[in-house]
């Protein structure tokens, strides 16, 4: 790892108001997920994202709605924050008809092209060459876009990952790699899986700019993520964005797992008290811009969405059987 | 590790994979183990559970997410003198290690004129219910059973998954051992100590004239279910659990239809092109003749496995539809047919279509 993430701010503090809230919104909809998880209605794997919604919020805040990012399986964040319809995305879990998928995809298949949520994939690595389809696609199209590509600490060890960063580098593509290491792969640690060398140099390798990031810093990864953009729309090229973080549930599913022993309580805890949630709300109080009223008001705000996307999923119609087998060919 | 003096144990089949693979490493040096979560607290379903511990981690040896790269690296080892056993969760991740399956762990053999050899087993896992998708349910034993130079096991008990496997494990050939998930749930009599099976191919899981019924690992399952409630109700038919899919023998089956004139096949993948294809394509060619009626197939039909449960009603084949074709080759009455397949409905009705029917779970 570079011993000194880049940390220090750019943006300034009033901006990063609306992206606290987003932060919030997402925190607040995981939990929410996790919360209703046992009444056995979402009956598909969830990977939560609960501990790493900063990432997911300062990229996309560099991004405009046309720019295309591609996810995993640890998709939620990232759909939301890039604008994807809550709505589709509860149903989604519900396997209704309203759902993004009309229920065929889960919650690992989330996507809203419309909101710029390219699509999410369950495979490790598989949507990183997508992504840089994506971009190949604009590049060659005239059109101004930036595609993403969040992508997780395991996905390095994938060669689709190297085949899909020499091709970003060698036709210079407007595409940024955004890996988010929260060190482990499901249950393994980055240590037992990779040798021990900085992750940018992976990137860097293969000839692309690669800068990390402290991956529970808002300001930190708005302000690299968008230098990041002006290059990639000014023809430069891709950047890896590689960002620390760490996950706060189990893998998969709504549950705290620090118990089952592959990680400790205490390497937990130092995580945990760099929530970046709290970090940044925090930082607003201390510069007035936010206080707990108007937390109380933004959590009640949040609320009243959930709950309205939850009762949405919960009155939707099942897709219907006799429409199983529609839709194999375009 | 149960009481090995016992002489009737019953295990699951999960179970019975662990000792197979604890068995096996005690007895070879040359044998290790290699998968995404061998050495976590969840151990693979239970089925490495504790193996590190006693094996260590030269052994038991976590594997990056490199599926391709990997299982090049155990034919690498496997030629030089090593025996592994690599481990996918789900069959969907093995894809990305096709080219080394079926360029290199096929082939190798035969191309080195026999002088190469590759002892490798490839355990995988196929998903189903509980929302899995299109890409964490597919049961692809159809692509690998295509490729000469593999063998394919797919076993439906806990006595096969502990023999089946030492047998692939002493093979001196790549051996793909695709294990349902849902069949990692069931028990059965698992006989003790080193017990290897010879991959040799199907076992005859019921008896009778009235229809010759085929399938593999969970669909021998609902098959025996099948021809259970039939039976209940007057019919009898033969049932075969395939078990190997290849080098496939056909024998027995072929001497069956002969014998009963009817032929029902179950693909736990996709009928089209599915492995059932290819046992109606082998009856075709030995005994056309003494089939009484044209041969049927059930199978998943032609799109993706969809997450939601909303669009899985009829999805799987299920011990019900099974019972009705082969209540139906076998000329039983539609109150024989009828009385078979609303038991097994019955036994079915207590759980969600996503999770799997306790009475799967055995003793078998
Ligand atoms: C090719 C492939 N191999 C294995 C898996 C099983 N799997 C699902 S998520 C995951 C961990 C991926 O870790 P990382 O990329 O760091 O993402 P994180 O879960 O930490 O967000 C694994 C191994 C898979 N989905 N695809
Ligand atoms: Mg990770």
């Amino acid at each position: 790892m570079t011993p000194n993430p880049i940390t220090e701010s750019h943006a300034r503090l009033e901006e990063l108001v609306p992206l606290y809230s987003a932060m919030r919104r997402i925190r607040q909809i995981e939990l929410e997920i996790a919360k209703r998880y046992a009444e056995q209605k979402m009956r598909c794997p969830v990977h939560l994202s609960i501990g790493q919604e900063a990432i997911a919020v300062g990229v996309c805040a560099a991004l405009k709605r046309t720019d295309q990012a591609v996810s995993t399986h640890r998709c939620h964040a990232h759909y939301l924050a890039k604008g994807g319809d809550l709505n589709a995305m509860i149903a989604e879990l519900y396997g209704k008809s309203t759902g993004c998928c009309g229920g065929r995809g889960g919650s690992m298949h989330l996507f809203d092209t419309g909101a710029g949520l390219l699509l999410s994939l369950p495979i490790v690595a598989s949507s990183i060459p997508i992504g840089v389809g994506a971009a190949f696609g604009f590049a060659r199209r005239g059109e101004p876009h930036v595609a993403v590509v969040f992508l997780g600490d395991a996905s390095l060890e994938e060669g689709v990952w190297h085949e899909s960063a020499n091709f970003a580098a060698r036709h210079k593509l407007p595409v940024i790699f955004v890996c988010e290491n929260n060190l482990y792969s499901v249950y393994t640690h980055l240590d037992d899986r990779q040798p021990s060398r900085p992750l940018t140099k992976l990137a860097e390798a293969h000839g692309i700019r690669a800068q990390h990031v402290d991956g529970n810093d808002l300001s930190a990864l708005l302000h690299v993520m968008s230098e990041m953009v002006d290059q990639a729309r000014n023809s430069e090229g891709p950047s890896f964005l590689l960002a620390d973080t760490y996950r706060w549930l189990e893998h998969c599913g709504p549950n705290y797992d620090n118990h089952i022993g592959y990680r400790t309580e205490d390497e937990f805890n130092a995580w945990r008290i760099r929530c970046p949630v709290e970090r940044l709300r925090n930082k607003l109080e201390k510069s007035g811009l936010w206080n707990a009223a108007r937390e109380d008001t933004l959590t009640a705000r949040i609320q009243t969405e959930i709950d309205a996307a939850f009762r949405f999923a919960e009155d939707s119609p099942f897709p219907e059987l006799r429409t199983a087998a529609e839709g194999v060919y375009a | 590790m149960p009481d090995a003096s016992q002489t009737e144990r019953i295990l699951t089949a999960a179970e019975a994979i662990l000792e197979a693979q604890d068995l096996a490493l005690a007895r070879d040096p040359n044998v290790y183990l290699m998968g995404e979560g061998v050495c976590d607290p969840k151990g693979i379903f239970g089925t490495t559970s504790g193996l590190v511990e006693k094996y260590g981690p030269q052994r038991i040896v976590e594997m990056p997410v490199a599926e391709n790269g990997l299982t090049g690296i155990a034919i690498g080892s496997a030629l030089v003198g090593m025996r592994p056993i690599m481990i996918h969760q789900r069959v969907d991740f093995a894809l990305l290690a096709l080219e080394q399956i079926f360029n290199n762990a096929a082939k190798t053999h035969y191309v080195s004129s026999g002088k190469h050899r590759v002892p490798l087993v490839i355990r995988m896992i196929v998903g189903r219910g509980w929302g899995q998708g299109p890409a964490h349910s597919q049961s692809l034993e159809a692509i690998f059973s295509h490729i000469p130079g593999l063998k394919v096991v797919m076993p439906a008990t806990p006595a096969d998954c502990k023999g089946l496997l030492l047998g692939a494990i002493e093979d001196g050939n790549p051996v793909v051992f695709i294990e349902h998930r849902w069949i990692h749930y069931v028990k059965g009599t698992v006989p003790a100590g080193y017990t290897p099976l010879p991959l040799d191919g199907p076992r005859r899981i019921a008896e009778g004239d009235g229809a010759t019924i085929v399938a593999t690992s969970l669909m021998a399952i609902e098959a025996r279910l099948a021809a259970e409630a039939l039976a209940e109700a007057g019919v009898k038919c033969d049932v075969f659990d395939m078990r190997v899919l290849r080098p496939l023998r056909t024998e027995p089956i072929i001497e069956s239809v002969r014998r009963t004139g009817g032929l029902v096949v179950i693909d736990s993948g996709w009928k089209t092109g599915g492995f059932g294809a290819e046992i109606v394509a082998r009856i075709a060619e030995s005994c056309l003749g003494d089939l009484r009626a044209p041969p049927v197939r059930l199978g998943l039909p032609d799109h993706p496995t969809p997450s939601t449960r909303a669009l899985m009603e009829g999805f799987y084949p299920s011990s019900d539809a099974i019972a009705a074709a082969a209540g139906k080759l076998a000329g039983a009455s539609a109150a024989q047919i009828d009385r078979a397949v609303s038991a097994l409905r019955q036994q079915r009705a207590k759980v969600s279509i996503d999770q799997p029917n306790p009475a799967f779970a055995g003793p078998f």
